[in-house]
């Protein structure tokens, strides 16, 4: 219902463009003065930019700097949070997700989110990537069946978890968790995929996984990643934008803003001076 | 602090730990044990020939030949006393009036202590009374109604700075030089020929009706009752207080009014039962008339209020303990927060909404005051389902207090009363063993 002009003319989601294609883009969500307070304290001040869609957008800041604040925004995840409002826009395929018009649930299948602790439900692995479809009244079991394949699949898990669908997700690595939180999410087809940090809690190995995963899903969805570690931010994403003190201080090419940010306080961020 | 201190303090810490526990052991086994010894003997004991004929002719149990020719050896052996008794009735009737007249009473007396232990006398029409129907069926009571054939009690007042002294005299004496003077002896070496004591599992004490305000049989009416008003108990508070503790938990929030109503409840859970009860005859018999007098229905109501604030504590925490990473996922992927509470949250905090639920259950299954007045009687039959709604019935716990308190033959039937504090024991103790297993069961799948 919501936008779906725009989101057709995004050209060939699918094509997996080169990281150095840094042309012109489509914007897929763009922030307008957008604000996000938690009672009268400001977290994320004044934010406006744009996230181009089908490409790897990450937030990189110090802690408490509001990234994971923002990230929420997004699928209005902040409004479980008691005291917790919006000023500006926020604009998802040229709809404000503040508006009056929104329906949230609708709004959540869409915008998929991957959290910084693994969070499998504690039930089978079948259940856990069929819970989003069946949520969204897909019930066949033919059809569940071929939903929970292809997500698997395209989180990277399905060979290893193809014969063990009911055993509970619990009992899977921290790595395999994620990624089935991965398959989770993207079992709803969403468009935007959040991920707060999706490799926190998980060792090199399994970081590295996730990260390739990202790299594939590139194209197809669009990602909006926030993470601590700006190698990471380096390594997976196109478009990058730093984060203090609840403002966006830069956003830029990924390559650009490494090697050539424009702001001071960016250039002390990712060469270690704070935080 | 110095290393040895500390040590020292934290061995002194555990030790006083397990102190504690080996004594809380010690006052179960000290409690329970007894109980659990003079309860058993409901179910295993000496049956006396009376025993075996009551269990044909009322339950129709055992063979036929078999009693028949028991109940002759027991009649042969029997005869000598009534061929006694006989004698000195005819003795009797050649002697004065005033002779006759002292030796009456006692005669009578003796005479009723042989119908309790032997049964009617034969040859005389059978009394209308159950429990005049039959001597002593259990050998332990028999041996007490032998003693008491054998000695009269009295007291001796003959020092007066003292209470009276309890002294058995030989019954005896008071024949000393009649006809009837062997009968004593011969009670007392032939007492096992007379009523054949003989090995007994009575394990369908549970499951038989009572005889005779429970002279007899089992304690099903009461089991029966006592299931009744646990699961009725349970049909109205689980659904409530589950859903309570979903608003309280989920949805209430912090404000004020809210602690406000958590105080309340908790208030509520330390209300004395009695109060309960009075308040279930007052609300649910007298002003909202869900029965016309005592029915299951209005005590199983009355529990489901004692109960309430329990189930709902317990739920709310277990709800409360579920990570908010569960709830997060599911709202992320588009569930309402319904939807999220039904099929994430609650599943998750089943383990411990369930336990709340078996242990309230067991408390609701061994409360006695809050179905004194709505929903107990001392005697009745078991119940039909439908019957529930508008009749009152036996329960363990009341019967238990009632067969202490109020019963005419109370000595007679301790071990109906200890078989009744066992079986409510192990009810309640089965309970929360089924919620302990359960909640091992569900914690184990949940964690994978």
């Amino acid at each position: 219902m919501i936008g779906v002009s725009i989101h057709n003319s995004v050209t060939d989601r699918s094509s997996n463009t080169a990281l150095e294609d840094n042309g012109p883009f489509e914007t897929h969500i763009r922030a307008e003065a957008f604000s996000v307070l938690y009672g009268s304290s400001e977290a994320v001040k004044q934010v406006t930019c744009e996230i181009p869609a089908g490409q790897v957008t990450a937030i990189i800041g110090p802690s408490g700097c509001g990234k994971s604040t923002l990230l929420r925004a997004v699928n209005r995840m902040n409004d479980l949070i008691p005291g917790c409002s919006t000023r500006g826009r926020l604009l998802l395929d040229g709809e404000n997700v503040y508006g009056p018009r929104i329906d949230v649930v609708e709004l959540r299948r869409r915008v998929g989110m991957v959290f910084q602790k693994p969070n499998p439900f504690p039930k089978s692995v079948f259940d856990n990537v069929a819970y989003g479809p069946r949520l969204h009244g897909n019930h066949g079991r033919r059809r569940l069946h071929e939903i929970v394949e292809r997500s698997l699949t395209r989180a990277a898990l399905w060979d290893e978890v193809k014969d063990r669908l009911s055993d509970n997700a619990l009992r899977l690595s921290g790595g395999q968790q994620q990624r089935l939180c991965i398959a989770r999410a993207l079992a709803v087809d969403p468009d935007v995929l959040l991920m707060d940090e999706p490799t926190s809690a998980l060792d090199p190995r399994a970081t590295t996984r996730i990260e390739d995963l990202i790299r594939e899903l590139r194209g197809r969805y669009t990602i909006m990643i926030v993470t601590h570690n700006m190698q990471q931010a380096a390594r997976v994403s196109d478009y990058t934008g730093f984060l203090y003190e609840g403002e966006l201080v830069e956003f830029d090419v990924t390559k650009h803003l490494f090697t050539k940010p424009r702001q001071k306080q960016t250039e002390d961020y990712i060469t270690g001076r704070f935080g | 602090m110095q290393l040895g201190t500390r040590k020292a303090l934290d061995k002194a810490f555990s030790g006083l730990g397990i102190v504690s526990i080996l004594l809380l052991v010690t006052a179960l086994v000290v409690i329970l044990g007894p109980i659990f010894v003079r309860g058993s003997r409901a179910f295993v004991f000496r049956g006396t020939v009376e025993y075996r004929r009551l269990m044909f002719e009322k339950y129709h149990r055992g063979r036929q030949e078999s009693l028949e020719s028991e109940m002759a050896e027991a009649a042969r052996a029997r005869q000598p006393v009534y061929d006694m008794i006989a004698a000195f009735e005819e003795e009797l009737k050649g002697m004065s009036f005033a002779q006759r007249r002292r030796w009456r009473d006692s005669l009578d007396e003796l005479k009723d202590l042989l119908r309790r232990l032997l049964g009617p006398f034969p040859g005389r029409k059978r009394p209308v009374v159950i429990r005049e129907q039959y001597g002593e069926t259990r050998w332990d009571r028999a041996q007490v109604t032998v003693h008491d054939v054998l000695f009269v009690e009295s007291y001796d007042y003959s020092d007066a700075t003292k209470m009276g002294t309890l002294v058995y005299a030989p019954r005896v004496e008071e024949f000393r030089g009649t006809s009837i003077e062997p009968l004593f002896s011969y009670v007392e070496t032939h007492a096992r020929e007379m009523l054949r004591p003989r090995r007994t599992f009575y394990w369908r004490f549970l499951f038989d009706e009572s005889l005779d305000a429970h002279m007899f049989g089992g304690i099903w009416p009461e089991m029966l009752g006592t299931i009744y008003l646990a699961v009725g108990a349970m049909l109205f508070a689980v659904p409530l207080g589950v859903i309570s503790a979903m608003y309280l938990a989920e949805y209430a929030g912090e404000g004020r009014a809210v602690s406000l109503l958590r105080t309340f409840i908790s208030t509520l859970a330390g209300v004395p039962s009695i109060v309960f009860g009075l308040f279930g005859l007052a609300f649910f018999i007298n002003t909202v008339h869900v029965s016309s007098s005592k029915s299951v229905l209005a005590g199983s109501l009355t529990l489901a209020v004692l109960i309430l604030p329990t189930i709902i504590r317990a739920s709310e925490e277990a709800i409360r303990a579920v990570p908010n990473t569960y709830r997060e996922a599911a709202l992320s992927l588009g569930a309402s927060r319904l939807r999220t509470t039904l099929t994430v949250v609650l599943p998750a905090a089943l383990p411990g909404v369930l336990t709340g639920i078996v242990i309230s259950m067991g408390r609701a299954a061994g409360e006695t005051a809050p179905i004194i007045f709505t929903a107990a009687v001392s005697v009745g039959r078991p119940l039909k389902v439908w019957q529930t709604l508008t009749q009152p019935t036996p329960a363990l716990p009341w019967n238990i207090c009632n067969l202490a308190t109020e019963h005419a033959a109370q000595e007679e039937i301790v071990h109906v009363q200890y078989g009744m504090v066992l079986t409510l024991i192990l009810v309640v103790l089965f309970l929360n063993v089924v919620a302990v297993a359960l909640r091992a069961r569900l914690s184990k799948k949940l964690k994978g």
